[in-house]
């Protein structure tokens, strides 16, 4: 019976062409929305993911995202040195500051102060200079976006001069970085440095490293923290897990992003349904005839509902095929276009287009169903 | 069992009323038809537009439900059957041969012979295998893997038929098989179905408006608005065994109702 069902599907090329163009425009509007919805909320967690080496975030109980800096005293950094199962732990500045250019504009920023002695959380993508420049006085590391917002059009290279809070900084280095979710430069530089590119405060430092010693669960030395001096610990995923979900609930993004979602989601609905339900309908009198012929209602329906599943598994390859041809090719045309497609987004597609594809062939099963067996007499 | 299906395995009507529609709107389109219909002689239902020709082969068909009276068809109480029983006598008992052919465009001729056998649960490649062999009993050996649109529309018809048959059905209804087709190939329809349907187990049925294949039936019933107008055996297939008309009464116009009072 099968072999019929799909004869009977691929039989009249234009239309069969048509449904599988139907489900892969639903499928590829769908996985590219949702994959820009998560390029940009992975943004959103850019710099925890490029501090590379540490475990743990430390960071003030009240803290809710990485850009919700609330410092911290000074000597946490020793009082979590001293809990058990962590190996190292060292202190992360990070802070909004603001440089003027040589042309006279000022320019926000982002700061990030390593620790001094082992530049631990320093970019590991270097596109000019070195690292270990940074020990070098004044010295700062700008990340490739950043530089060509601040010196559009120039080459990449190394001794450009700004100034921050009246000091000379002098970029050592120019690093790749995952694009962020503000358009601000993010300049790296020493933690001792850091403390004079910006304004003085009483407390400055939002945040401590922490590694975990062999052999420790990263979770269960996070809550162990926690526990022991009173400060809020978040393995590296937990702390982009809050983060997002702060932008989640405190932002527009996932209404706006819901929005185009839902709406690729019932323009695919439409127009997989609409070309699904015309091609049952133009072939009511083959159905028709089988019915007259002895074919019963049941196995009508698994002949609607396969014909479905190979229009639904055909469209979705296509459709993620092309999502993902589209992602590669127009992340290399606009670097800053937000293009992350994780499996879970697979996964939602896959439910999707599978719902589309039996939504529309449910109304299709349902015209089908009420056709008498005799209709096939009556032309 | 019912005293209607004492009577022999063919086909018995009693009263069989067929309404369309309800109130104002309530077409009748049989009004109490009382007919019996012997295996091995083949049956022309005529009449004009209208009459009742095709709601009745579609009730035989048990495809549709009369609104009332008495039927057996092949000692089968089909009223009384539920739809899927109904789908399941047809897949065994039923061929089907279509005014408009009504082959799968999509299945070459093979495949399209080969489809009651799939209904019937075979497996496709002796389905197709049997297939050829009947497609080659109806002179169409080299068509096989042609598609119904690159056949003419005799040769389609023959391919209807050969599907019609391919599962041994016992009652073979036919919706104007020849009124899609030049009248040379009609002739050679008609001589194929006669050919392939009248056999001593096997009931057929022809709806037909076609005047020119009247002479291939065994017996001409007309009806006329939803009651049996008249009922005749052909002069020249005329038997006297297994006749409902007396063989004294061929040619005459019977009452339908005098027949069945005339055999009980």
């Amino acid at each position: 019976m099968t072999w019929i069902a799909l004869r009977m599907l691929t039989g009249d090329r234009s239309k069969y062409y048509a449904i599988i163009f139907g489900v892969t425009f639903a499928c590829f509007l769908i996985t590219e929305q949702s994959a820009i919805f998560c390029g940009v909320m992975q943004r959103t967690t850019s710099q925890i993911q490029d501090t590379h080496g540490a475990d743990i975030w430390v960071m003030n109980p009240n803290a809710r995202y990485i850009d919700d800096l609330k410092a911290i005293s000074d000597d946490a950094v020793f009082r979590v040195r001293g809990v058990t199962g962590v190996s190292w732990a060292l202190n992360l500045y990070r802070g909004q500051g603001q440089a003027q250019l040589s042309n006279g504009n000022y320019q926000g920023l982002i700061l990030l102060g390593i620790d001094d002695a082992t530049l631990v959380g320093a970019p590991t993508q270097m596109l000019v200079g070195k690292i270990g420049d940074l020990q070098r006085p004044d010295a700062i590391l700008v990340d490739e976006a950043g530089y060509r917002q601040m010196w559009p059009g120039e080459p990449l290279r190394t001794g450009k001069v700004i100034e921050m809070n009246d000091r000379r900084a002098v970029v050592v280095g120019v690093y790749r970085a995952s694009q962020t979710f503000m358009t601000q430069p993010v300049i790296y530089t020493r933690f001792s440095q850091a403390t004079l590119f910006i304004p003085p405060a009483r407390r400055m430092m939002p945040f401590v490293l922490v590694k975990c010693a062999p052999g420790n669960s990263t979770v269960e030395v996070a809550r162990r923290i926690e526990a022991d001096i009173g400060l809020k610990a978040q393995t590296r995923d937990e702390f982009s897990w809050m983060t997002m979900s702060y932008y989640l609930q405190h932002t527009g993004i996932p209404v706006n992003f819901g929005t185009t979602v839902i709406l690729a989601f019932l323009v695919g609905c439409a127009v997989a349904g609409q070309t699904f339900y015309l091609f049952t309908v133009e072939n009511l009198k083959q159905f028709g005839t089988l019915k007259a012929m002895g074919m019963n209602d049941q196995r009508v329906v698994a002949m609607i509902l396969i014909q479905a599943l190979v229009v639904a598994a055909i469209g979705y390859g296509f459709g993620v095929g092309l999502a993902t041809l589209y992602g590669m090719f127009a992340q290399r045309a606009m670097p800053l276009l937000a293009f992350f497609l994780p499996w879970q987004v697979l996964a939602i597609t896959a439910v999707a287009v599978l719902f589309i594809s039996l939504l529309s062939s449910l109304l299709s099963i349902r015209r089908v169903l009420v056709l008498e067996p005799a209709a096939v007499f009556q032309g | 069992m019912n005293a209607i299906n004492l009577l022999r395995q063919g086909v018995t009507c009693r009263n069989l009323i067929k309404d369309y529609g309800s109130g104002s709107a309530m077409v009748h389109a049989l009004r109490g038809v009382n007919i019996d219909i012997n295996p091995g002689e083949l049956t022309l239902l005529v009449g004009p537009s209208g009459c009742g020709k095709t709601t009745l082969i579609s009730i035989l068909a048990a495809t549709l439900d009369p609104t009332s009276g008495e039927l057996s068809v092949l000692g089968m109480d089909l009223p009384h059957l539920t739809k899927f029983q109904k789908a399941a006598f047809r897949a065994r008992n039923v061929g089907f041969v279509f005014q408009q052919f009504n082959l799968l465009p999509a299945l070459t001729a093979a495949e399209n012979v080969a489809v009651p056998l799939v209904i019937n649960g075979s497996a496709k490649c002796p389905a197709v295998a049997r297939a050829m062999e009947m497609l080659a009993a109806v002179g169409l050996a080299d068509r096989c893997h042609s598609l119904p649109a690159q056949l003419s529309g005799g040769q389609q018809q023959r391919v209807a038929i050969a599907r019609a048959m391919i599962h041994e059905p016992r009652l073979l209804v036919c919706d104007e098989p020849t009124s899609s087709i030049d009248a040379k190939t009609g002739q050679t329809i008609m001589e194929l179905i006669r050919k392939e349907a009248v056999k001593p187990d096997r009931v057929a049925v022809i709806v037909t408006h076609d005047a020119r294949v009247y002479d291939f039936g065994d017996r001409i019933i007309t009806l006329e608005d939803g009651v049996v107008a008249n009922d005749r055996r052909a002069p020249a297939r005329a038997t006297s065994s297994n006749a409902i008309v007396e063989p004294s009464a061929v040619l005459a116009p019977v009452s339908p109702l005098a027949i069945v009072a005339g055999r009980s």
